[in-house]
């Protein structure tokens, strides 16, 4: 019975890698492929002639822009630690406050919290800009930092508040009991226990910087403080898009992004088999 | 003592002057710079940045380059360079110097093109670059499509599209005599111009409508039906059939020269007539042109290299690096130039085409145009769609409502504020209320900064944002409308309530995306997640990483992937189905299959996101409850029902709600996938708002309307889910 439903579960883990990763064959089959994108139906994804001369173009090991291409990488890299960075750190104590306190004002800014969810973005771009250009943070990264810190706050709120109040309150009363302060309390006790639910939370701060590109094409005017995502949108065209760097390119910019990913479910693990410790 | 204050007051003063001196000194001896953006890529970017070196070595003027994407080109164009934090120079096609007028994003080109440069160049792009009399633009090259021949396959048989369709009986069943992108209103500009039609007359009125239009579309049909031409191409679809030797003649621009192989043997020609003997057939053309920014217009060394840059020492080498059809006369002269084949068709090719209107009405005409063009294709009446087509134009264009007081609004906002002020005071008196605000002081040393976050970078801008629904017009002349724009929405502009393309219908739509995908994403999500959390689970680790895949690699690509595998002739998806005995099937023509594919990218995209937080919130289930579970008897149905689904749902509930609301604003799948295919009906309102303010005339008010009205439905709708949420908070 036991063998069975491991069979079964194996199974069914199978078959949505399978739909997973389907569709990104074909991503990489294009990326190897010097041609364009397949020309006759095909169920199988496979390069006809594979080459890596689409990631070299990427790379600018073609025309001598690697040094270029690095600091890009550097300059996401910077962007979305910051952005992960700032979101977390600014929405986890208000995360705790809103699991642990009664407060004036809070509910009504927990519903204008989820109201700013609800709005389209398509009607805030230009006062962001507005915003931006009076800060005198048009066209660097702290401004972008701010902007993709600002909407991913809202997210990082309702999911640490969430892991707040998963955990039980019995700890943190106990440690007080014991002449801890709140802060200690906060810091000491509550922090630790949701650390999965943090990697959790940093890693969807992360991606959101990671992979955005109008605004940081909008907002950014100079090559050498550009992200990725705008250099990668660079080989699409008004008639043509270049397919093959553009596939390779979104490759190059997810690895950091599993790594990341892999570094992050080690930490759902162990938060998993320490439960004994909170039971 | 007023004497002593004064002496502080005068050195401060003077340390001032020190300081703006030592500030103005480096840049005083940096020689003068001028910024020009681009979206060039390639060749073309290459031979820009070579004549930016030659010139800042001749004239010691630095000239910063930009390129910029191309999506984002023209809307940070319009963002920059009204708040003068533009380039001084940009180049782009002469057709949007309409749209940038208008936005005064443009200025004249005043002596950068004087009279007397006038007659060193073709007579096409002066009129092209020419708006009332007046000549914005430098222009540097003409882009047209014309007729590329592969020789093995096709020459000889290019007197008239009527004789290419003839070499169908010579070809493999494979191959095709004409490959273009047919439902591409920008190519099928030719054909109609080859039965006397265009898709705006100069008068500024819709063109593809009437005896003409239907007659071309017709056309079209029948050439795809005969299997002259593949259906459904995409740009992709063609580059890669002319490439492979699997089309003997294509439509296309010079973009295509560079994607053909070193071996494959082919020569470009302009376009013939439709039949034998006619006259032959005229693209549109676009005059790229180098523009001035206002404050790029007042400076004389920006105005300098833009004369320079079109003018014949520039424009060979563009031509001979970048291979550009350029616009100075005197290039042609150079030999390099004048023998280039290529670059001689197309130069040919240009001089029969018609330049593109600039009237800021042709933004509008595309969608229109495109949508009667696939409804027809895919079977629909020409005489019902192209009609139809016109009518949505007009209803995009239509004037704004007159503009009524703003007495009303501004009593009844005053009203709200002074009950809402009255409520504060009277709350603030109760003495209760002190003690709790005194008893809120610790918590809001926690939220304090988050609050002011939120409030200023996130409630500031949508505010903003949410009033820009009270107007009408371009941005540089807002009128204020009242509430004429939700009139307009909530009425349907005055078409059927239930009709094409009005607000009920798209939320009706939307209401079913929204319940599909979440339904999908949370089940996916939550049963995989539980299954990968199962401690006997080997490759966990690895099976993680995969499914979490679809997340990781960027949408952008992803999204156009899955638009390819749902391709009617050579997509992976009909492949499949074929393989599996099924019959293919069109994806896009209609709204059932159309909006599975879109949902099947999004569940897709989606699911990853659920499975992680499934992953996370179990963390927080200790694991004595379920083996307290199993212990009890309880089978592995019961333990999820009754164990795990109750434990996940207050931590997952928050993200089960965002994801709901991500969803019912997630435009870009539909935008990318189906592309509110067919005939815009699995347009969510979210893509309408965009299409309102991007391809609809730039209607920002109208779309901001849009944006406050989703924003009132799910605010709405989540009440009911935050009752939910406060339920849960008191059992807590």
């Amino acid at each position: 019975m036991r063998r069975l439903e491991g069979l079964f579960a194996h199974l069914l883990v199978l078959g949505a890698v399978v739909f997973a990763v389907y569709p990104l064959l074909w991503v990489i089959s294009v990326a190897l492929s010097p041609g364009a994108m397949s020309d006759h139906a095909r169920a199988i994804p496979w390069p006809e002639h594979a080459s890596l001369d689409s990631f070299a173009t990427v790379l600018g090991l073609r025309d001598g822009r690697a040094g270029i291409f690095a600091r890009q990488v550097a300059n996401s890299l910077i962007v979305s630690l910051a952005t992960a960075t700032v979101a977390v750190g600014v929405a986890t104590p208000a995360a705790y406050a809103l699991a642990r306190f009664r407060f004036v004002g809070k509910e009504p800014g927990m519903r204008v919290l989820l109201a700013t969810q609800m709005f389209p973005a398509v009607a805030s771009a230009v006062p962001l800009y507005l915003l931006l250009e009076t800060l005198h943070l048009l066209d660097s990264r702290a401004g972008l930092v701010f902007v993709y810190a600002s909407s991913a706050v809202p997210f990082a709120i309702f999911q640490m508040r969430g892991a707040f109040e998963a955990i039980p309150v019995d700890l943190e009363e106990a440690a007080m009991v014991d002449g801890a302060s709140r802060a200690e309390a906060f810091w000491k006790v509550a922090l630790p226990a949701v650390r999965p639910a943090l990697a959790v939370t940093a890693l969807f701060a992360f991606m959101a910087a990671w992979n955005e590109f109008i605004l940081a094409a909008t907002l950014l005017s100079r090559e050498s403080a550009f992200t990725l995502p705008v250099v990668l949108q660079r080989y699409v065209g008004e008639h043509d898009t270049a397919w093959g760097p553009f596939a390779a390119g979104a490759i190059l910019v997810s690895l950091p992004v599993m790594a990341l990913f892999y570094v992050a479910q080690r930490q759902l693990v162990a938060g998993l088999t320490a439960g004994g410790v909170k039971g | 003592m007023g004497g002593a204050r004064n002496g502080t007051q005068n050195a401060l003063a003077a340390l001032l002057l020190l300081l703006l001196l030592a500030l103005c000194l480096p840049a005083c001896a940096e020689p003068a710079t001028v910024v020009l953006w681009h979206s060039y890529r390639g060749a073309e970017e290459r031979a820009l940045v070579m004549l930016a070196r030659r010139y800042e070595a001749e004239k010691g003027v630095h000239v910063e380059l930009l390129a910029v994407p191309f999506d984002a080109y023209s809307a940070k164009l319009s963002a920059a360079v009204p708040r003068s934090h533009g380039p001084d120079l940009f180049i782009d096609a002469h057709e949007r110097l309409g749209i940038y007028r208008q936005e005064g994003v443009v200025a004249p080109a005043g002596d950068a093109f004087p009279d007397s440069d006038v007659i060193g160049f073709d007579a096409t792009a002066v009129r092209a670059v020419t708006l009332d009399g007046t000549r914005w633009a430098v222009p540097l090259a003409s882009k047209c499509v014309a007729l590329y021949v592969n020789d093995d396959l096709g020459a000889g048989h290019t007197g008239s599209v009527q004789s290419i369709a003839g070499l169908r009986a010579t070809l493999a069943p494979d191959a095709y005599p004409l490959v273009y992108e047919a439902e591409n209103p920008y190519y099928h500009a030719a054909i109609l111009d080859g039965f006397g039609g265009r898709l705006l007359a100069p008068d500024g009125a819709y063109g593809f409508v009437g005896h003409d239009a239907e007659m071309s579309i017709a056309y079209v049909l029948e050439l795809t039906q005969h299997r002259v031409i593949p259906a459904e191409p995409s740009g992709a679809l063609v580059k890669q059939l002319f490439a492979s030797g699997r089309g003997a003649t294509a439509i296309d621009g010079p973009w295509l020269a560079d994607d053909l192989p070193k071996d494959l043997r082919f020569h470009v020609e302009p376009l013939p007539p439709i039949y034998d003997r006619g006259r032959p057939m005229r693209p549109p053309l676009t005059v790229e042109s180098v523009m001035l920014s206002p404050s790029g217009a007042a400076r004389p060394e920006a105005r300098a290299f833009a004369r320079w840059l079109g003018g014949p020492e520039a424009a060979t080498v563009r031509a001979t690096v970048a291979h550009q059809v350029v616009t100075s006369l005197a290039a042609w002269a150079d030999p390099a130039v004048a023998h280039d084949a290529l670059l001689a068709a197309f130069h040919e090719a240009a001089g029969q085409a018609e330049p593109m209107p600039t009237s800021t009405r042709m933004r509008a005409a595309w969608v229109p145009a495109q949508e009667a063009m696939r409804r027809v294709l895919r079977g629909d009446s020409p005489a019902i769609a192209l009609p139809e087509g016109q009518r949505r134009f007009e209803d995009a264009l239509r004037p704004p409502p007159p503009p009524p007081s703003p007495a009303p609004l501004v009593v009844v906002a005053g009203l709200l504020l002074l009950a809402g002020a009255f409520l504060a005071v009277r709350r603030a008196r109760q003495p209760e209320f002190r003690v709790q605000l005194r008893g809120s002081r610790t918590a809001y040393r926690y939220v304090a900064h988050a609050a002011v976050v939120v409030f200023v970078l996130v409630v500031l801008p949508l505010a903003a944002g949410a009033l820009t629904s009270l107007f009408a017009g371009t941005r540089s002349d807002p009128r204020y409308v009242g509430l004429g724009n939700y009139v307009g929405i909530l009425t349907a502009r005055g078409g059927p309530l239930l009709g094409h393309g009005s607000f009920y219908v798209t939320l009706l739509v939307t209401l079913l995306w929204t319940l599909c995908n979440v339904t999908l994403h949370v089940a996916i999500g939550v049963v995989l997640g539980v299954v990968l959390s199962r401690p006997m689970m080997r490759l966990k680790a690895m099976y993680r990483v995969l499914l979490v895949l679809p997340w990781a690699v960027p949408s952008y690509v992803t999204a156009l992937a899955w638009k390819g595998m749902f391709h009617r002739q050579f997509g992976a998806v009909n492949a499949i189905l074929t393989a599996l005995g099924a019959e293919p099937v069109s994806w896009f023509s209609h709204f059932a299959t159309a909006f599975s594919a879109n949902v099947a990218t999004n569940v897709w995209l989606g699911f990853p996101f659920m499975m992680v937080v499934t992953l996370g919130a179990l963390t927080g289930i200790p694991k004595e409850v379920l083996e307290a579970a199993e212990v009890d008897g309880a089978t592995r149905w019961q333990r999820f029902w009754g164990v795990t689904v109750p434990l996940l749902r207050p931590t997952m509930l928050p993200a089960v709600v965002l994801g709901g609301i991500w969803t019912f604003n997630m435009f870009n799948v539909v935008f990318l996938v189906s592309g509110g295919e067919p005939d815009g009906s699995t347009d969510i309102l979210v893509s309408d708002a965009y299409r309102w303010a991007f391809t609809r005339d730039a209607q920002y008010g109208y779309a901001a309307a849009y944006a406050v009205l989703i924003f009132l439905i799910l605010a709405g709708s989540s009440r009911l889910l935050t009752r939910v949420g406060g339920a849960k908070e008191a059992s807590a």
